[in-house]
């Protein structure tokens, strides 16, 4: 997947997690958790969801780079790079 | 061999299977009745519909909120607000002799009344309410104190105080007399600080929604399913037996039937289980009236009364039901945008006692029905207008209710007074969710289920 995919697929769990969430104006740079109010159970769900989708397993002590959008993609890009797209 | 076993498919066991089922695990709810529900089940009676646990549905946000237990709940399982169709309630009120505090949906009203009819307290009382706001369930170290030792510290009008605790308690309290301080405080955010409100459709409509989602995960629901033992090995669950004989093996078990009736069911020989059971139950006169209580100018969704300046929040002592204090709820007053119906009803929730109830043969318990239907409405028309002219038919929940619907020991509504809050139990693969573990209430139970499901049966 590329950089551009694998944000698609944070925003399609995003989406998932907080269907009442309008996620178009979502800053990249900005927390997750600042404009979402998620908490630690949300974080959880991106990565158990991460690990359902993709087999991608983030181990706990990496969940702080799941901070915003753009530290997400960038962690995820190494693990997802492999990955094709359906 | 499933990954978990849930016994019980009342709201948290419900929602603890979606959880597991949405990432992956074979799991199987296991309900010893009929149908699901549990204490929050429904059932048709001459014609009509009647839900047997709900009021209201406590903790309400507003679309789009995106803190507390509401939303919490439905990130968690995947719904959308909309899905559940809540509509707010009209307004409640406290009425005690000589006071009378109306709330709603906006806090603001109830900060009015405050100041209004106990000016002196206003001050100390919106004190107190930031306390509450700040209170953090997970970590504060003062969850177990008196509630009514901190209320008091804070407001020093006595009347004021029990008019607190009364819609509290009766929403909350597995505890006489007190609550813990964090109970307090939760109990005071979800039905003071966010709010009340039903589904159109009433309960029903949120375990459809549940159900539903449960098996098209690929959860699978067995009815008439009652286990009778937890079979152990060495510290270890491996499974459970049916009351029909089969065993069914597992690598976990989480129970919502209660902390005491979860441990008998366990074939160690018992030992953990020197814990009182829960000693508060209820009795509900439910009248249906031909007409929606609008139609004489009675819009209160709730009225929670108390007939003296105390509060009294203990097992009746020398009659079957305590009339003294009640809640008055009635379904039809919410903020639908279509009347509920043609006609109206009005239910009348007191204290009763237990033993005396199970202790009645078939036509001591009928008579004793119909006795304590008038007794206790007749109590509750004291604050509410006199509907009885127009009541068309009758129902009366008993403690004999609740212990066939929940299976709980002594029909004790909020479970044992003293809480598993980490759920965890002797048995390194067992745990507990639901009325014992600490959240009570609808949404509570459902919060429950979730937190259990992710601490405890989605790490590995
Ligand atoms: C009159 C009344 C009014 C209420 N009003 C409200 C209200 O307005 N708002 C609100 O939020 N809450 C209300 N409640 C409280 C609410 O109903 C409960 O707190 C909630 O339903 C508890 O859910 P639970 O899943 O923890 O337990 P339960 O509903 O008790 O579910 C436990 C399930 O386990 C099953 N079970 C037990 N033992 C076994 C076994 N050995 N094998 C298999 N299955 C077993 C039972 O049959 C049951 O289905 C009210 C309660 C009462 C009595």
């Amino acid at each position: 997947m590329t950089k551009e995919e694998i944000r698609e697929e944070v925003l399609d769990i995003l989406a998932d997690i907080a269907p009442d969430e309008d996620l178009s104006n979502l800053d990249d740079s900005q927390s997750f958790r600042e404009q979402m109010e998620l908490d630690s159970m949300d974080f959880l769900d991106i990565v158990m969801e991460l690990r359902k989708r993709h087999r991608v397993q983030v181990p706990e002590d990496d969940y702080v780079n799941l901070a915003s959008m753009n530290s997400t993609v960038e962690y995820l890009e190494p693990l997802m790079k492999d990955i094709q797209k359906v | 061999m499933y990954d978990t076993l849930i016994i019980g498919a009342g709201m948290s066991g419900l929602a603890a299977g979606i959880r597991l089922a949405h990432f992956g695990q074979r799991v199987a709810i296991l309900e010893r009745h009929y149908t699901i529900g549990g204490l929050n089940s429904f059932y048709r009676l001459r014609g009509r519909n009647y839900d047997v646990g709900l009021h209201a549905l406590t903790n309400i946000t507003p679309k789009g909120a995106k803190r507390g237990p509401l939303a919490r709940l439905l990130r968690q399982l995947r719904f959308s607000w909309d899905d559940f169709e809540i509509s707010p309630q009209n307004g409640s009120q406290i009425v005690f002799p000589g006071a009378k505090l109306s709330f709603s949906n906006e806090f603001e009203l109830m900060r009015s009344e405050v100041a209004r009819q106990f000016p002196g307290q206003a001050d100390a009382f919106d004190k107190m309410v930031s306390q509450i706001v700040d209170y953090d369930d997970l970590t504060d170290e003062h969850q177990q104190l008196s509630a009514r030792e901190v209320v008091s510290s804070y407001i020093t009008e006595p009347l004021l105080v029990e008019m607190l605790f009364c819609p509290l308690m009766f929403y909350g309290s597995a505890r006489e007399h007190d609550m813990d301080w964090g109970q307090f405080c939760i109990m005071f955010r979800s039905i003071f600080l966010e709010g009340l409100g039903r589904p159109f459709a009433g309960v029903r409509l949120i375990l459809k929604l549940l159900v539903k989602r449960f098996r098209s995960l690929g959860g699978e629901l067995k009815l008439r399913s009652g286990v009778k033992r937890i079979l152990t090995d060495d510290g270890h669950v491996c499974g459970v037996e049916l009351e029909g004989g089969e065993t069914i093996e597992a690598r976990r078990v989480l129970s919502s039937a209660g902390w005491c009736e979860t441990m008998r069911l366990c074939d160690d020989g018992d030992p953990v289980s020197s814990r009182a059971s829960g000693q508060l139950s209820f009795c509900e006169a439910i009248a249906t009236l031909d007409v929606p209580p609008s139609a004489f100018d009675y819009h209160q969704t709730i009225t929670f009364f108390n007939d003296s300046p105390e509060f009294h929040w203990t097992k009746p002592t020398g009659e079957m039901c305590d009339v003294r204090s009640g809640v008055i709820c009635s379904p039809d007053n919410f903020g639908y945008d279509r009347p509920l119906g043609e006609e109206g009803t009005m239910r009348v929730t007191v204290l009763a006692d237990q033993d005396r109830w199970m202790a009645l043969d078939d036509p001591d318990y009928r008579l004793a029905k119909h006795r304590w239907w008038d007794r206790i409405v007749e109590s509750a028309v004291r604050f509410v207008p006199d509907f009885r002219a127009r009541v068309i038919d009758t129902d009366m929940f008993t403690p004999g209710t609740i212990v066939r619907y929940t299976g709980h020991d002594n029909g004790a509504v909020y479970g044992a007074p003293d809480k598993q809050l980490d759920g965890t139990t002797h048995l390194d693969n067992l745990f507990v969710c639901g009325t014992d573990q600490g959240f009570v209430g609808i949404i509570g139970a459902i919060i429950s289920g979730i937190s259990m499901a992710n601490m405890h049966c989605l790490r590995d």
